[in-house]
């Protein structure tokens, strides 16, 4: 995974909710193709039409509250968001992120140094997201071990993956 | 009571994790991998299938601790739920989930969970739905997860969770006529706020909690998700158990915090005196007395009694007990939704549906209905609410821009009745 990240900036404000990033009429479809034109209809409407892969978002507190559902990241990953980046994140959102592989980032006072159209960049190693545009940076936690591995092998589905493959390469050795 | 390995006690979620992962007790930011003891899906499940074959994962790790229920779209109301549902099926009965509760059936995940005794004390349970901490009111640690993250569940029966640092919020005093569990988590809602909870544990205790039933206690932390919270519980007793003794599904492992437990935050509220409350558009904490917003004659098009929140049958009695012998105001349409069968079954044999069919009110069958905006009872720009439900974002029930006032049941009914946002007690 790289762990330098760079892109142009999407700002959103604070308490944006699952229902303001994919309303709840949306919620039977299944193809994140699909759910991408619908992200983000009521807090940025303009985001799904002109957004572009490796672009990154930057949200005040409490984002992605609400709901448990992951449409609101899928349709992220869909269309490439290179990251998420927030003051703070709810919880559920932020674990659907980081299991769906989106590096998902909470550095608390991002959102005051980045306007719409600036050009970030995230260093995940060291834990600093700079304004390229300004010059202005901050420094946030780096994540733990445990959810660089997640992001590292892709997400959740392939850590699995790999966990099911060893387990079963470890009984069919105890059986020979 | 003794103090613990860590030098102090541990609170309810730090024992309850230290038992689903096999470990000494945890200390907050610790990861730990929990073994779970129930798994809930409904029809967000239907995202958990693709992850779970991609993962390559055959079967499932104990088809007998995974409950499926329908209930947002139940009956489906579009094609694409539809779908949703016949994936669940087929995915049901190729990996043998036989505690399937499908069409006829059904019931909101979470009363499903509740009536059916799916969770017990000392239980890690997860559901693909935020409000899974409502059960938490069982002595259970249990949290909402994404269809990616129970895809994981299903096939290893485990999953990490960071253990939780704890507030405890202790209540005391005695409700007035009128005040319920719901005002209760309102009022609380005002003072913590929808991110004072963030990440971190709940659990609620003194006299007051002591005393409020089962489904009181549901109410409470079903609403703690609107604070953020990863788990909202309250330790066991007697009523637990009373609850539990003849439909608990699995061997019960009642924990108890100690009485030195570190928590972050203590918070003390006490309730006597307390008007009933009301949560004003566009957030669950935006939190005002309701005499207060009674007094602006605030006009609705629509009230809703129903959602996971509020709609058991002690609510629907309580409804239609206000409801007997008057009349849903003109132009108001009021929505009256059981959270289960069960409950329909009930309010049948009780007289509870002729009340309110008879005042005008639409009784529907169980489900999640006009709760989220996706399925009936959707809101027009423009158009105001008084629901028994639990979240008011923009867009929650249709229109981004429609105002939904959160309440109680009884203020639901008041407001039905006289078109505008009301106090019930004007009405004892
Ligand atoms: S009733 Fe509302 S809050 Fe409860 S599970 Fe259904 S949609 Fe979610």
């Amino acid at each position: 995974m790289q762990t330098i990240l760079e892109g142009r900036v999407w700002t959103l404000g604070r308490d944006v909710d699952t229902d303001q990033i994919i309303s709840g009429k949306y919620l039977t479809i299944l193809d994140p193709n699909e759910l991408k034109k619908h992200v983000f209809e009521i807090a940025l409407p303009e985001f799904a039409a002109a957004a572009k892969a490796g672009d990154i978002l930057v949200a005040d507190e409490n984002f992605g509250s609400g709901s448990s559902r992951e449409h609101a990241p899928q349709a992220m990953r869909a269309i490439g968001v290179g990251a998420v980046v927030a003051d703070s994140f709810a919880r559920i959102f932020f674990r659907n992120a980081i299991n769906l592989g989106i590096p998902t980032i909470e550095a608390p006072g991002v959102r005051a140094i980045f306007s719409t159209g600036d050009t970030a960049r995230i260093d995940l190693g060291s834990g600093r997201i700079t304004n390229v545009t300004t010059g202005r940076s901050i420094a946030f936690p780096p994540l733990p071990h445990h959810l660089l591995e997640l992001l590292e092998a892709g997400g959740l589905v392939e850590k699995v993956r790999r966990e099911l493959a060893r387990r079963r390469a470890d009984a069919a050795g105890a059986g020979a | 009571m003794s103090s613990g390995a860590n030098g102090h006690g541990a609170t309810l979620a730090e024992k309850i994790l230290a038992r689903a992962a096999g470990v000494d007790t945890p200390v907050p930011g610790q990861i730990v991998e929990g073994n779970v003891d129930l798994a809930m899906m409904h029809e967000q499940g239907a995202q958990t299938v693709a992850p779970f074959r991609a993962m390559g994962a055959e079967k499932v790790w104990d088809p007998d601790r995974v409950v499926v229920a329908l209930d947002h779209w139940v009956p489906a109301s579009t094609e694409g739920a539809a779908g949703l549902h016949r994936i669940l099926r087929k995915f049901a009965a190729e990996t043998h989930l036989s505690h399937f509760y499908d069409v006829g059936h059904h019931g909101i995940c979470h009363q499903i969970l509740a009536e059916d005794g799916w969770v017990v004390p000392g239980d890690l349970a997860v559901g693909t739905d935020s409000h899974t901490n409502m059960l938490g009111a069982m002595g259970a640690f249990a949290t909402g997860i994404g269809p990616t993250e129970m895809a994981a569940v299903l096939a290893l029966g485990q999953l990490w969770l960071k253990v939780p640092s704890s507030l405890a919020i202790e209540v005391r005093g005695t409700f007035g006529p009128g005040v319920t569990a719901k005002d209760l988590i309102l009022r609380i809602l005002g003072e913590v706020r929808t991110t004072g909870a963030a990440y971190r544990a709940v659990e609620f205790s003194g006299p007051t909690i002591q005393r409020l039933s089962m489904p009181e206690r549901f109410t409470i932390c079903n609403m703690t998700t609107e604070m953020g919270a990863k788990a909202g519980m309250v330790a066991p007793d007697a009523a637990t158990f009373d609850y539990l003794r003849s439909i608990a599904k699995h061997a019960m492992h009642p924990l108890s915090p100690d009485a030195d437990a570190r928590y972050e935050r203590r918070i003390a509220i006490d309730v006597e005196g307390m008007p009933p409350m009301v949560a004003c558009p566009y957030s669950p904490d935006n939190v005002r007395p309701l005499p207060d917003v009674a007094r602006e004659h605030v006009r609705i098009d629509q009230a809703f009694l129903g959602s996971c929140t509020n709609a058991r049958i002690e609510d629907l009695r309580e409804g239609a007990a206000l409801m007997k012998g008057q009349k849903v105001h003109d132009g108001v349409r009021f929505i009256v939704s059981p959270a289960s069968t069960k409950i329909y079954e009930q309010c049948l044999k009780e007289g509870i549906i002729e009340i309110f069919t008879e005042a005008g009110a639409v009784f529907t069958n169980s489900s999640c209905s006009a709760c989220f905006g996706g399925n009936m009872g959707i809101l027009d720009r423009e158009e105001v609410c008084a629901s028994s439900s639990n979240r008011n974002f923009p867009g929650r029930m249709g229109a981004k821009e429609a105002r939904i006032y959160l309440m109680s049941p009884a203020a639901v009914v008041a407001s039905a009745i006289e078109g505008e946002i009301a106090d019930p007690r004007a009405f004892a």
